[in-house]
C-alpha cells in the first residue's frame, strides 16, 4: 500500500519539519530519501573509527527555538549546547579574539585599536536594527507583493510599516544595507584590517560573492539572525554532531505516525490532470498521494524531478535562471591531539570559537578573485572550528574533531568538472594555510575527508554544492525567494509544494522553510493548523 | 592599610586561590558570607559545561553538622520529616525540617557516614535550631562547615574524570550514594549527589586537601572539557531540572516576619518527604491537620508561552490574581520557558491553565505581557544519566 496523505522528498532537516508538522496534523506522510542514511547535509557521520564528522552543516544556531520546542527535539534527544571563542590568527604572529563579555571584547579591541573598540558599540545596535527588521518574518510566509488578498495586504502593510517607523535617516541607512557589500558597511565602522575582515567573514559564508561584492552585507545579516536561548548571533553544536537534530525531528515525525523511506531515488513526480499524484523512483516504485512537497532545491525540483511538459515555462526559465553557485568546500580532519597555533595557548577558551586566517578584507577579495578566475582560492578564507573543544562525543578523549569550511571553491575548475587531482590541490591549499599558523597541524592529521563542489552534489545533492541552496541576495529572498511569484511554498502545479532551504526564509539548518511550507499546505487542506508562530522580537 | 581588624570581613573558601586564577569575570558575589564567583567567564558556557562536559562548583560555604551519639538517628527523625530509618549506610537522603507549626525551615541533604554517624548539608544556618533540638536525646552536634570543603562535580563526563583521580569503580556507585576514598593521604568522600539533575557528583575533602583537589581535577579533566562554574550559571541548572531554593521559593520559617508568609512541605510539592507514620516529628500534628483542613497554596511548575522569562510575576487566573512566581529562566537544553509559583487553592493543579503577567524592559521601556502558561507535572528537564548505573562516561 503505497498510497499516502503527503509526500516529502528528501529527509534534510527541513523535509523532516514539514513532515513532522503534516503528520501532526494527522496526515498520513512519508518522507523519501535518496540516500540510505537521513539528515541530507545536517548530518553526523564516522567516516574514522571514533571520530565523528558534522561533514556538512557544522553549527547550529539558526534552529528555530518554537521549532524545537514544539516539536520536543530535545525530549527526542537533541541536545544543542552553546560554544563561544573565536580568534582570527594574523600574518604578524598576533591574533583578534571574540570574547562573549562586552567589556573583555572591548579591551581586545582596544588592543588593535581604541576607535574600533568604541565604534563597535554603535556597529552592533546598526546590525541589531537590521536584525529586527528581518527576525519577525522567518517563521511566517513572505507576502505576495502583487496579491491582493486581505492577508498579503495585511502583511505588507505591516512590513512596510516597520520599515516606515524608522524615521528617515534609519530607512536610508536600511535601504543602502541591503544592498551594500559587507566590506564598504564595516568600513564605515572600523579602521583595523583584522577587525574587519573577522566580522566580514559572516557576509560570504556560502555566497559565491566577495567582500565588496553589494550585497553581502546581509549575507552577515544572515548568520547574525539566528539564536541559542534569545541569545541573538549566539552559536552552539548539536550534541553528537549535526545528524542529532536530523534524529530527532525524525523521531518527532516517526511519533506522529509519519513513515521514513531511504534508498528511494525519485525519478519524477507523477502528475496527472494538472494535479499532484505521487512519485515514481528511479527504479519503479510508485507512491501515491495528493500532496507531493520537495524539499530539493528549485534547481532540482523544477528542472529534474518535474516533467517540463508539467510546467509552464515562466517557471522553468525561473528556475534555470536561479543563482545557485558553488563557492565552498570542507575538510573533516581527525586529529591525534590540539593543534597549537601561534600567539595562542591552546588552552584558551577563543579556541572553542570559530577560527580564521583571513585576516584583512583584501585577502579576502583576493580569494574571491581566485573563485572568479575559476580556481579555488590560493590564500583561501577558512571557517575552522574544533566542535571537540565542547563536545566531548565527537572525538576519543585528548583527540580532537576539526570541521574547515573552506572559501572559496567554484563549481567547475577553468570551466571543467573537477578531477581527483584538483581536489587534492584544493585540499593541500586548505592544508597549507592551517600550517602556516600552525607548526604541529600537520603531525597531527590522521584522517582528512575533503570535499569539493562536486563531492557535495554528488553525495547531498545540493546543486554545485551551494550550502543555502540558492544565494541569499535582495534578488532571491523574501517575496523573491525562489522567484517572485512562487514564494509562498506552492508550485504552479496544484498539490505540489516547496520546503528546501531554497524557499524563505533560506540556508542554514533553521527548519523554517519546512514549517512554513506545512502551515501553507495544511491551510489548502483546511486543516487546523499545527505549525507555531515566532516569537515576539523586542 | 585599614586600620579596623579584618577579623570579620568576608572569608574566601578553601579552594579560593584557584577559583580566583580562573575567574576572568572578576563576578563576585557573597554566599553565606564566602567570597565566592557570581561567573568565571560565561554564565551560558558555564552552563553548558554542567549539560555537555563537567562543571565544577565551589560548594565550600554549605552548613555542615556532624550528628552523631546512640540516639543520633532518633534525634534526626524528630528533626526532619521523613523516615531517617529508611537512609542506610553510606546512603544520601534529601530532606526538610519544619518548625513546629508545620512551616519548612530548610531543605538539605542527610549523609549517612555509620550506623549512629550523619551529617547534615544545609544551606541555612542552623546551630541554634539543631541545639535546641538536642534536648532529651544523646547526641554531639559539631559545626563542621569550615573543616569540610567540598566541590560540586557535575554533568557527563564527571564520573571518568572522578575515576582518573582515583575514584575507583566510581560508576558502580548509585544515586544518592557514597563512597570513600583517599587522595594524598587524607580522606576523600564522594556522594553521587547534586543540584544540577544532571549525572554528578560531590566531593568532600579537609580543606587542607582543596588547592591540590582542584589543581589535580582540572589536569585530569582537561581533556573531558572540564570548566568551572559560578552560581549564576548553577541557578540555571537547578531551575531547570527542578530544585528548590530557600530563600528563593521559599522563606525558611523561622526568619519570617509577616503573617502567613511560611509554606508548609505540602505548599512547595514536597509531601512526599512527610511520613506520617512516625509518631512524632518537628510540626507533624500541624501538617496532620493541614492534610485534614486542606493547604493554602500549591507549589506549580509552569511551562509559560513565549521566551520572555516569568521572573517575578502575577499569575493569573481570568482577572484573578491567584499567586506570584519565585523561579524563572529560559531553559536552555529543555528550551522552555520554566517558571515555578505559589499559587492559591483550588488553582494550580497540574494541567491547569493560567497566565502570567511578565514585565519585561527593553532599552528602559517596559513592556507588560500575558503569557498563557500550563502546570506540568514534572520538571522540564530530564537526563537519563542522572539515574543510570554504571554510570555513562560522557
Amino acid at each position: 500500500m503505497n498510497q499516502y496523505d503527503a509526500i516529502v522528498i528528501g529527509a534534510g532537516h527541513n523535509g523532516l519539519t514539514n513532515g513532522a508538522y503534516l503528520a501532526k496534523a494527522g496526515l498520513k506522510v512519508a518522507v523519501l530519501e535518496r540516500n540510505p542514511y537521513i539528515g541530507g547535509a545536517t548530518v553526523s557521520r564516522e567516516l574514522h573509527k571514533g571520530w565523528w564528522y558534522s561533514n556538512c552543516s557544522y553549527v547550529s544556531s539558526l534552529l528555530r527555538p518554537e521549532i524545537t520546542r514544539d516539536l520536543e527535539l530535545p525530549r527526542h534527544g537533541l541536545q544543542v549546547v552553546s560554544f563561544g571563542g573565536g580568534a582570527t590568527f594574523m600574518r604578524n604572529g598576533d591574533h583578534f579574539g571574540n570574547y562573549s563579555d562586552h567589556d573583555r571584547h572591548y579591551r581586545e579591541m582596544a588592543r588593535h585599536s581604541k576607535r574600533d573598540a568604541n565604534a563597535y558599540d554603535r556597529y552592533a545596535a546598526d546590525t541589531s536594527l537590521q536584525t529586527k527588521l528581518i527576525r519577525p518574518y522567518l517563521m511566517r510566509t513572505p507576502p505576495d507583493p502583487t496579491s491582493m488578498k486581505p492577508k498579503d495586504l495585511r502583511d505588507l502593510l505591516e512590513f512596510a510599516r516597520s520599515f516606515m517607523d524608522l524615521g528617515e535617516e534609519k530607512l536610508l541607512d536600511t535601504i543602502k544595507f541591503w544592498t551594500a557589500s559587507v566590506g564598504d558597511y564595516l568600513n564605515e565602522y572600523f579602521e583595523t584590517d583584522v577587525i574587519k575582515a573577522h566580522m566580514a567573514g559572516s557576509g560570504i559564508i556560502g555566497t559565491a560573492l566577495g567582500v565588496y561584492s553589494p550585497g553581502t552585507a546581509y549575507v552577515l545579516l544572515h548568520h547574525y539572525m539566528g539564536d541559542v536561548d534569545g541569545n541573538v548571533g549566539a552559536w552552539g553544536f548539536a550534541r553528537g554532531g549535526m545528524g542529532a537534530i536530523a534524529d530527532a525531528l525524525s523521531k518527532a515525525f516517526q511519533s506522529y505516525g509519519g513513515e521514513i523511506i531511504c534508498d528511494a531515488n525519485v525519478d519524477e513526480i507523477i502528475v496527472k490532470n494538472g494535479r499532484a499524484a505521487g512519485v515514481a523512483l528511479k527504479d519503479g516504485t510508485e507512491y501515491k498521494a495528493p500532496i507531493v512537497v520537495s524539499n530539493l532545491d528549485p534547481k532540482r525540483t523544477f528542472l529534474d524531478i518535474t516533467n517540463p511538459s508539467d510546467l509552464p515555462k515562466d517557471v522553468l526559465k525561473k528556475a534555470r535562471n536561479f543563482k545557485i553557485r558553488g563557492s565552498s568546500g570542507k575538510l573533516n580532519i581527525a586529529l591525534d591531539g590540539l593543534p597549537v597555533f601561534n600567539g595562542l595557548d591552546p588552552r584558551n577558551r577563543l579556541m572553542a570559537g570559530d577560527l580564521h586566517f583571513s585576516d584583512s578584507l583584501e585577502r579576502q577579495e583576493r580569494a574571491y578573485d581566485d573563485w572568479k578566475a575559476g580556481t579555488w582560492s590560493k590564500d583561501p578564507y577558512l571557517d575552522m572550528m574544533i566542535p571537540s573543544l565542547t563536545d566531548p562525543t565527537m572525538a576519543p578523549p585528548g583527540k580532537h574533531m576539526m570541521s574547515v569550511f573552506v572559501q572559496y571553491a567554484p563549481p567547475k575548475v577553468e570551466g571543467r568538472e573537477w578531477t581527483d587531482e584538483d581536489k587534492d590541490g584544493f585540499e593541500k591549499s586548505v592544508i597549507d594555510q592551517i600550517s602556516n599558523y600552525s607548526p604541529n597541524f600537520r603531525d597531527l592529521i590522521l584522517h582528512c575527508e575533503t570535499r569539493t563542489p562536486r563531492e557535495i552534489e554528488a553525495e547531498v545533492g545540493l546543486t554545485e554544492g551551494n550550502i543555502f541552496m540558492g544565494e541569499l541576495t535582495f534578488d532571491q529572498l523574501l517575496f523573491n525567494r525562489p522567484f517572485p511569484g512562487y514564494a509562498q511554498y506552492r508550485s504552479p502545479i496544484k498539490g505540489m509544494y516547496m520546503c528546501s532551504s531554497g524557499t524563505h526564509p533560506g540556508g542554514g539548518v533553521m527548519a523554517a522553510p519546512g514549517a512554513n511550507a506545512a502551515r501553507e499546505i495544511l491551510a489548502d487542506l483546511k486543516k487546523p493548523n499545527t505549525v507555531p508562530g515566532g516569537y515576539a522580537d523586542d | 592599610m585599614s586600620d579596623v581588624s579584618r577579623d570579620t570581613m568576608l572569608l574566601t573558601t578553601p579552594f579560593h586561590s584557584r577559583v580566583e586564577a580562573m575567574c576572568d569575570l572578576n563576578d563576585w558575589g557573597n554566599w553565606m558570607g564566602y567570597t565566592t564567583p557570581n561567573a568565571y567567564f560565561d554564565i551560558e558556557l558555564e552552563y553548558f559545561a554542567v549539560r555537555s562536559t563537567t562543571g565544577v562548583f565551589d560548594l565550600s560555604p554549605m552548613n555542615k553538622y556532624r550528628v552523631t551519639g546512640p540516639d543520633a538517628q532518633r534525634y534526626l527523625d524528630r528533626l526532619i520529616t521523613r523516615d531517617v530509618g529508611k537512609i542506610g549506610v553510606d546512603r544520601v537522603g534529601y530532606a526538610i525540617w519544619c518548625d513546629d507549626n508545620g512551616q519548612v525551615m530548610d531543605d538539605g541533604t542527610i549523609f549517612r557516614l555509620g550506623e549512629q554517624d550523619y551529617r547534615i548539608c544545609s544551606y541555612q544556618r542552623a546551630d541554634d535550631w539543631l541545639a535546641w533540638n538536642t534536648l532529651g536525646f544523646d547526641v554531639t552536634i559539631e559545626n563542621e562547615s569550615e573543616a569540610v570543603a567540598g566541590l560540586a562535580v557535575q554533568g557527563p563526563t564527571s564520573c571518568t574524570v572522578l575515576t582518573l583521580l582515583g575514584c575507583t569503580d566510581l560508576n558502580q556507585l548509585k544515586p544518592f550514594g557514597i563512597a570513600h576514598y583517599s587522595f594524598e593521604g587524607r580522606p576523600l568522600m564522594v556522594s553521587r549527589t547534586g543540584f544540577t539533575g544532571d549525572l554528578g557528583y560531590e566531593v568532600w575533602v579537609p580543606p587542607e586537601s582543596a588547592e591540590a583537589l582542584w589543581d589535580q581535577l582540572f589536569e585530569l579533566g582537561r581533556d573531558y572539557l572540564i570548566k568551572p562554574i559560578g552560581s549564576h550559571a548553577l541557578e540555571l541548572a537547578r531551575i531547570e531540572a527542578g530544585f528548590l531554593q530557600a530563600n528563593v521559593d521559599f522563606m525558611p520559617a523561622e526568619e519570617v516576619v509577616r503573617v502567613g508568609r511560611t509554606r508548609s512541605p505540602f505548599e512547595l510539592g514536597l509531601g512526599w518527604l512527610v511520613d506520617f507514620k512516625k509518631p512524632l516529628f518537628n510540626g507533624r500534628s500541624a501538617l496532620l491537620k493541614e492534610q485534614e483542613k486542606g493547604s493554602r497554596y500549591r507549589f506549580a511548575m509552569l511551562d509559560v508561552e513565549g521566551n520572555k522569562p516569568a521572573e517575578h510575576s502575577f499569575i493569573l487566573k481570568g482577572d484573578k490574581q491567584v499567586g506570584t512566581v519565585t523561579s524563572a529562566a529560559w531553559c536552555p537544553t529543555a528550551k522552555a520557558n520554566v517558571a515555578y509559583a505559589q499559587i492559591e487553592m483550588p488553582h494550580g493543579a497540574v494541567g491547569d491553565e493560567l497566565v502570567a503577567e511578565i514585565y519585561y524592559q527593553r532599552e528602559l521601556h517596559w513592556t507588560r505581557l500575558l503569557a498563557p502558561c500550563k502546570v506540568i507535572d514534572a520538571p522540564i528537564f530530564k537526563s537519563p544519566k542522572r539515574w543510570q548505573t554504571p554510570a555513562p562516561p560522557h
